[in-house]
């Protein structure tokens, strides 16, 4: 039972981490048809420039000026940068975020070093919230959860009920009609692509101080994003959220379970003793999400909630 | 001495000196990663490396020839460091040093093995300071091979000595990373504690993935259930470091004896949580009593290197014995160094180290050290760090294990 609930907990609270970061890029990626290789990038820039803003002023001033300054960063490269790949097509584009990706991290490890930089939770955040099963519970991850479950909101309030979004949702799919209809569907795509960036750095700043801030962390990051927006549906939030919360959940259960394959498949004959049946599902948990990305491009290639093949 | 050697000395040596920095030089390889999650690990040994050559090229280097040491990433790639090492081959480089990874070294040891079979006359040496699964000086021990840091069986020694000397500690938990360095560490601990103390029980035998892991919650929820009474963990760099914080975060309080709890961060990350509760097992504790040469080391190291904290003793070690075998063969020729290293003994800042000649393993004395407030020299920048326990020391002689090594030496 309290693994049940640990994991849950936990899984909720990463899957929400992950969407975060997938909601942007599923959302310039429906944009501009362009995957942002830099996108972990960005929520890196986000840690960075939270642990740096932090040591001058506050971790809350951080909370908002590192996801608008990130965002402003992304807006920048969307003007002088994308746009102007865009003429040569997608393949150029998609070298053009590759390459970003490369030289953020070096700029980073220019700017704050290789090894990991000391951001800290907060200390007005860093308590005990309760106690569930003998083991603490801390404030700052329930934190993260409301921070994420606000963004979510917001991000669906925008979307959903507001004349940007309605203009923004237009422009995803027929960009030349709202440009006729006069509006400016160049602005629109740097904001869309700047707001993607912020809430990656959102990601950055909540989770940067939770794991650890380092100039590994895109790298690692990334990979793990990409998967929850293909498994999601390229383009479809509500397929991102599905896939960042079943990934969430499945990683962080995976590992608490002891059982080990020959107790699942004993029964096709694999003896516990062979390679391939002493293999415990808690060691196979980092494998599961890339597992449940081959599957699904198998079964589904156009991801759970999706309309446009990989 | 006579005026006339006196003069014939002084020409010959100034003869050498000037040979060392304008022609001769000896090559060093340093093979470990230099980037990425584990970047801080071999970045940590790398700069002490650093210091440590330039005081011996200072002191007119080995033999009269200057050392150059290069650094080659390997991302903690076994593949990736057959590529550097062929690349630190090609420019010239007679002496490899690596530790991070015992899959790594794996992989180096039978490169160098080959290539010293193929190329006689251009033999390289692999000097591993960190990499401490036991078969590498056991049953897959190499004359091209020498190690400087205790090897996993001598370091969980120590460790379980210490649990079955505590009547507190009734459950222990393993936890490691999944490979052969993981698995070694286990599989000593699983032994010792059978052999020593077979009232104590083993609650939890875990291998999480390499330098992979970013949330320890589920696995120290785990350790919370087994109710442990002490975790033993080889872990290192940020699995380390992670696998703590999280341990903090659920308000788990219990002893964890590590390999490497001197990771970089792992202190702060606990913060005053770590006193008494974190330990770890050590060639050095850089708040013991040492010479003023030693301290001053100390203080040179972290002025150059504020990032780090002195923690590659070893290092020192490894540089100033490959110096003084090199002057005993008095050549810089590997495999006369390599047969001047065995058996050599220096006088380290923190007891004697030999080189065991039968499977090349350093034999020095171990310490376990936890964290305290009250100290000389702090860690990760703030006002914690290490100090020797009670009864912290193990001899050399205690912590020397058999070998089953049956060497081949080349004639």
């Amino acid at each position: 039972m309290e693994t049940i609930v640990f994991s849950l907990l936990n899984g909720v609270i990463y899957g929400l981490l992950l969407f975060m970061l997938s909601s942007g890029l599923t959302l310039i990626f429906s944009m501009m048809g362009v995957l942002n290789f830099a996108h972990a990038s960005f929520y890196m820039l986000g840690a960075y420039f939270a642990y740096t803003i932090m040591g001058v002023s506050s971790f809350w001033l951080a909370l908002f000026i590192a996801p608008v300054l990130v965002g402003v960063i992304g807006m920048g490269v969307e003007k002088w940068g994308l746009r102007r790949v865009h003429a040569n097509g997608h393949v150029a584009e998609l070298l053009f975020t590759f390459g970003l990706a490369y030289l953020i991290d070096e700029i980073v490890k220019i700017i704050w070093g290789r090894t990991s930089v000391n951001y800290q939770v907060p200390d007005s955040l860093n308590f005990t919230l309760f106690t569930l099963y003998g083991a603490d519970y801390p404030a700052y991850r329930i934190f993260m959860f409301f921070v994420a479950v606000a963004m979510l909101i917001f991000l669906w309030y925008m979307l959903k009920k507001t004349r940007i979004g309605l203009i923004i949702q237009a422009a995803l799919t027929h960009p030349h009609m709202v440009g006729h209809l006069g509006h400016n569907v160049p602005l629109v795509f740097m904001g869309v692509f700047g707001a993607g960036c912020a809430l990656a750095g959102l990601a950055g700043v909540i989770g940067g101080n939770y794991f650890i801030t380092d100039p590994a962390m895109a790298v690692q990051m990334g990979p793990i994003v990409f998967v929850v927006v293909v498994v999601g549906g390229l383009g479809s939030l509500e397929g991102a959220f599905i896939a960042a919360m079943l990934i969430g959940i499945l990683q962080t259960s995976a590992v608490s379970i002891n059982a080990s394959l020959a107790d699942i498949f004993g029964f096709l004959g694999l003896s516990p003793a062979s390679e391939v049946g002493e293999i415990t599902i808690s060691s196979m948990a980092p494998m599961l999400p890339f597992l449940l990305l081959v599957l699904i491009l198998i079964v589904k290639p156009t991801g759970l909630m999706g309309d446009r093949e990989v | 001495m006579t005026k006339f050697t006196r003069a014939a000395l002084a020409a010959s040596v100034s003869f050498m000196a000037m040979a060392g920095s304008a022609y001769a030089e000896m090559k060093i390889a340093f093979i470990d990663p230099l980037s990425g999650p584990m970047g801080p690990s071999g970045d940590a040994a790398f700069t002490s490396y650093k210091l440590a050559f330039e005081h011996i090229n200072n002191e007119g280097g080995i033999n009269g020839e200057q050392v150059e040491l290069t650094g080659y990433d390997n991302k903690v790639s076994p593949k990736e460091s057959l590529v550097q090492l062929q690349k630190a081959i090609d420019s010239g480089a007679r002496y490899i040093f690596q530790g991070n990874g015992s899959s790594v070294a794996a992989a180096i040891i039978d490169a160098v093995n080959k290539h010293n079979a193929r190329n006689p006359g251009e033999e390289v040496l692999f000097m591993n300071y960190a990499a401490v699964t036991p078969a590498f000086t056991n049953e897959a021990c190499s004359f091209w091979h020498f190690r400087f840091d205790a090897h996993a069986d001598m370091k969980m020694n120590a460790i379980t000595d210490w649990i079955t000397a505590r009547d507190d500690i009734q459950k222990v938990y393993l936890i490691g990373q999944d490979y052969v360095f993981g698995e070694a560490v286990a599989a000593a601990a699983e032994k010792q504690l059978g052999e020593k103390d077979s009232s104590i029980e083993i609650v939890g035998n875990e291998l999480h993935p390499l330098a992979k892991v970013k949330d320890f919650t589920p696995y120290i929820q785990k350790i919370i259930q087994s109710e442990a009474d002490a975790v033993i963990t080889g872990n290192w760099g940020q699995d380390m470091t992670l696998l703590v914080k999280a341990a903090a975060d659920s308000g788990l309080t219990i002893p964890f004896l590590t390999f490497y709890g001197g990771s970089l961060g792992a202190v702060a990350a606990l913060g005053e949580g770590s006193i008494d509760t974190l330990y770890q097992v050590s060639e050095g504790v850089t708040n013991q009593e040492a010479s003023d040469e030693q301290y001053a080391l100390i203080e040179e190291y972290k002025q150059r290197f504020p990032d780090y904290d002195y923690y590659y003793h070893r290092a020192f070690v490894a540089a100033e014995m490959l110096k003084a075998a090199a002057e005993k063969a008095g050549s810089n020729e590997p495999i006369e160094v390599a047969k001047a290293l065995e058996g050599l003994t220096v006088e380290g800042a923190y007891g004697p180290v030999t080189m065991r000649a039968e499977d090349h393993q350093a034999q020095q004395n171990l310490y376990i050290s936890t964290v305290s407030k009250d100290v000389k020299y702090g860690v990760d920048n703030i006002d914690l760090g290490w100090v020797l326990v009670d009864n912290g020391t193990i001899d050399a002689s205690a912590a020397e294990e058999p070998t089953t090594c049956e060497m081949e030496r080349p004639e």
